[in-house]
């Protein structure tokens, strides 16, 4: 049997050398430079928010509490709130979001497990590409082309699911489907809901790809020794551990549908009432209203403008934060489990 | 290869206390073994597939045309598709057991969204192509301004040239702000690490949900209304700024995050101070990274229509300078143009939108070519430098080795 024997030194001076980090003047110029561009970052970062709040104020101090409960966009008289585009800037979200997340699901998966090895890269660029495209041309795309499609589909979802309060569309007549007021079923929160809900695919898909990839192979390669088919696998494996991924990059995805501008505002009629049906004529988004009210608008308009703008700004604040700390932990619970 | 019978020569202890490991001899009558193929397409399968999809093809075409009033390209699409999904279940089903008949649903399904997904690219990159060809033939729409082409005018008359114009003219000056600052930034909070540089990073990342329009709202307040200076490029370039600074500190801060901890610990150890490691090992080893994120953060710029919109005002005609009226860029040019309801007006704007979707397009390729490889992955072109730049090295120290020993020598 072995022992370790510690050799017992005799006792000198040994203590610690003291290290003094000696820093050089370009170094210290450096760190100042590097510093200033810090400060400089927040300070523009902070002015934007502190920009907003403070010519929001006059809009949010005379109409008070009524900010949120009012309907109506009318500032000039003193009537206005954000209640209706508000609901109607998350209705919007909601739809983009209910077509972004089977189609960003799927397409993860099959780029992370099903896509082979050598077309993988190709399909990752196509999807950054596809978040790059700009939305003025997604917004002529849903303008030209799509909305004369879908008008279809909505005809016959009102048709036979128009029992469902939120698909009913008024004025709509079943037996005689063009009876109605010109046009019921164009310009709806619905069209607007799937061109931004394929704008925001690719942002999703990213995260979700980014997250698949990430689960361990052992425990794949373990269930897939186990008998599972490839389905089998991702089910108990692949999307367990990609859960984390897939709620932040909804949530992502989310926070970008609220803020998008040009293309709402090229496919909706605005109206300032809340709309809940979506397949209807006439919807409302916050920052479709703030780039189609600030060039006639007076002083105080523009100060409610702001507000709502700063209303936009912090749901949107709220939504990433969100999705930006689920993304991270399931980031950090992938390399423990690794 | 000696033939090794008795298992117990195979760890045969040797005279000097080491072991040598012996590799067990592959039998000389063993069959040639070659590796199975396991990517498990057998040609039923196939058959499965064809058969189902023209079989679903087949009954929604008596639906539509024989049986039911039913119309519309889309809902035949759609009804074919699930028809398809049941007669493929049905027909696994036939020799498959549950979990296999729903891996091939699955499958197929997993499939078509990804399909679906990327066609939709190629339709909206189709579309704009061939909507705004009428336009984009005519040479005068890249090199005439829209200053005697009014909605009606024909095609060969007026152009985009001053959207293009604009549009450089506000991305150079967006990018001439955003790249200093943005990548100083990113050093900054890699390389001196603390309470405020993460405070300075959440906040970055917090300003990236910043919806646009509120960029563009911002500087509307400060710069237009607040000092009172005319709706013009710079405004809009700026408004562009405060967009695309938290997306590329974002994006440069990663890359940053990813350079060897050991490249720079290699350059401490040699006596060079912070500033020389960051200049000479940090950046150059993430220079890839940093063009791909700039590059990237600048096709988002680009592509912004609405800080634009709200700061740059809408002219017809061309103006060079930032600083003085309103200075029009392509998405701004397209969303304008798009409003008039004459049909060359919406041509044009089309055109407005495949030049910029041109750009974008190139700016990308641009990126992925140079943002191919990781830090450290070096072109054909850069190895040789390297080489080159350490013969000098080698050379230098030599000389310096050999007047040394004369010197001490002598």
């Amino acid at each position: 049997m072995n022992t370790t024997v510690v050799e017992q030194r005799p006792e000198t001076d040994v203590a610690a050398r003291e290290i003094r980090e000696r820093v050089g003047i370009a170094d210290l110029i450096f760190r100042g430079i590097t510093r200033t561009s810090g400060i400089t970052v927040l300070t523009i970062m902070s002015l934007v928010g502190l920009f907003l709040a403070y010519r929001a104020s006059e809009a949010l101090r005379a109409q008070g509490f009524k900010f949120l409960t009012d309907q109506a966009w009318e500032p000039d008289s003193r009537n206005f709130g954000i209640a209706a585009i508000l609901f109607g800037t998350f209705l919007i979200a909601l739809v983009a979001i209910t077509v972004a997340v089977p189609l960003a699901i799927g397409t993860a998966l099959y780029i992370s497990e099903y896509a082979p090895r050598r077309s993988k890269q190709l399909l990752i660029s196509l999807v950054d590409l596809m978040a790059a495209v700009p939305s003025i041309v997604y917004g002529l795309w849903g303008l030209f082309l799509l909305q004369g499609r879908v008008t279809g589909i909505s005809r016959w979802l009102t048709t036979y699911f128009g029992w469902i309060p939120f698909l009913h569309v008024d004025g709509f007549d079943k037996a005689d489907p063009l009876a109605g007021p010109a046009g019921t079923l164009t310009s709806s929160t619905f069209i607007a809901g799937i061109v931004v809900g394929l704008m925001v695919t690719p942002i999703a898909t990213s995260v979700m790809r980014e997250v698949f990839s990430q689960a361990p192979a052992g425990e794949r390669e373990g269930a897939l020794a186990l008998g599972a088919t490839k389905w089998g696998m991702i089910r108990s494996v692949v999307l367990p551990f990609g859960k984390g991924g897939i709620i932040g990059g909804t949530m992502l995805g989310l926070g970008r549908a609220l803020g998008e501008t040009i293309t709402v505002y090229l496919i909706i009629s605005p109206v300032f009432s809340v709309q809940p049906h979506i397949l209807e004529t006439g919807a409302s988004s916050i920052a479709a209203t703030i780039a189609g009210k600030y060039g006639a608008a007076s002083a105080f308009g523009t100060s409610a403008l702001f507000a709502a703008g700063l209303a936009l700004f912090l749901v949107t604040l709220v939504v990433n934060f969100v999705a930006a700390s689920i993304v991270a932990k399931s980031r950090s619970g992938a390399v423990s489990d690794a | 290869m000696p033939e090794i019978t008795d298992p117990e020569k195979l760890f045969a202890p040797r005279a000097d206390g080491l072991s040598t490991t012996v590799v067990p001899p592959i039998p000389s009558d063993a069959p040639a073994t070659r590796a199975r193929s396991i990517s498990g397409l057998r040609r039923s399968d196939l058959l499965a597939l064809g058969g189902s999809a023209l079989a679903a093809l087949s009954i929604v075409t008596l639906l539509f045309t024989q049986i039911a009033p039913l119309s519309g390209p889309i809902g035949f699409v759609l009804l074919t598709y699930v028809i398809f999904l049941v007669l493929y279940a049905l027909l696994v089903s036939f020799d498959e057991s549950g979990p296999v008949v729903r891996d091939r649903v699955v499958a197929a399904v997993v499939h078509s969204l990804a399909f679906l997904l990327l066609s939709a690219l190629v339709v909206i990159v189709a579309f704009t192509a061939y909507r705004g060809l009428k336009a984009l033939v005519h040479i005068n729409f890249y090199t005439q301004d829209l200053t005697n082409a009014g909605p009606l005018d024909p095609l060969s008359v007026g152009g985009i040239s001053h959207a293009i114009v604009g549009t450089l003219i506000e991305i150079s000056i967006a990018l001439a702000i955003v790249i200093p600052l943005g990548i100083t930034c990113a050093v900054f909070l890699n390389e001196i690490p603390g309470t405020f540089a993460r405070f300075v990073r959440t906040i970055a990342e917090a300003m990236t949900a910043l919806p646009s329009i509120v960029a563009g709202l911002f500087i509307y307040a400060t710069l237009i209304l607040i000092l009172g200076l005319p709706k013009s490029g710079f405004a809009a370039a700026l408004a562009i700024s405060v967009m695309m600074l938290p997306i590329i500190i974002r994006a440069a801060d990663v890359v940053l995050r990813l350079v060897p901890g050991s490249l720079k610990e290699a350059s401490l150890a040699l006596g060079t101070g912070q500033w020389r490691t960051v200049w000479h090992v940090t950046l150059p080893t993430a220079r890839s990274g940093l063009m791909t994120a700039v590059i990237l953060g600048a096709a988002r710029g680009i592509g912004e229509t609405s800080p634009v919109l709200i700061t740059a005002g809408y002219t017809a005609s061309m103006n060079t300078n930032p600083f003085s009226g309103p200075m029009v860029s392509l998405p701004l040019a397209a969303f304008n143009l798009v409003g008039n309801p004459q049909i060359t007006s919406i041509q044009r704007a089309f055109g407005a939108a495949m030049t910029l979707l041109v750009v974008v397009l190139v700016l990308f390729v641009i990126a992925r070519i140079i943002g191919g490889r990781g830090p450290g992955n070096l072109t054909k072109r850069q190895v040789q430098r390297r080489a080159k730049e350490s013969e000098r090295d080698a050379k230098r120290f030599s000389q310096l080795a050999d007047t040394t020993t004369r010197s001490s020598s002598t």
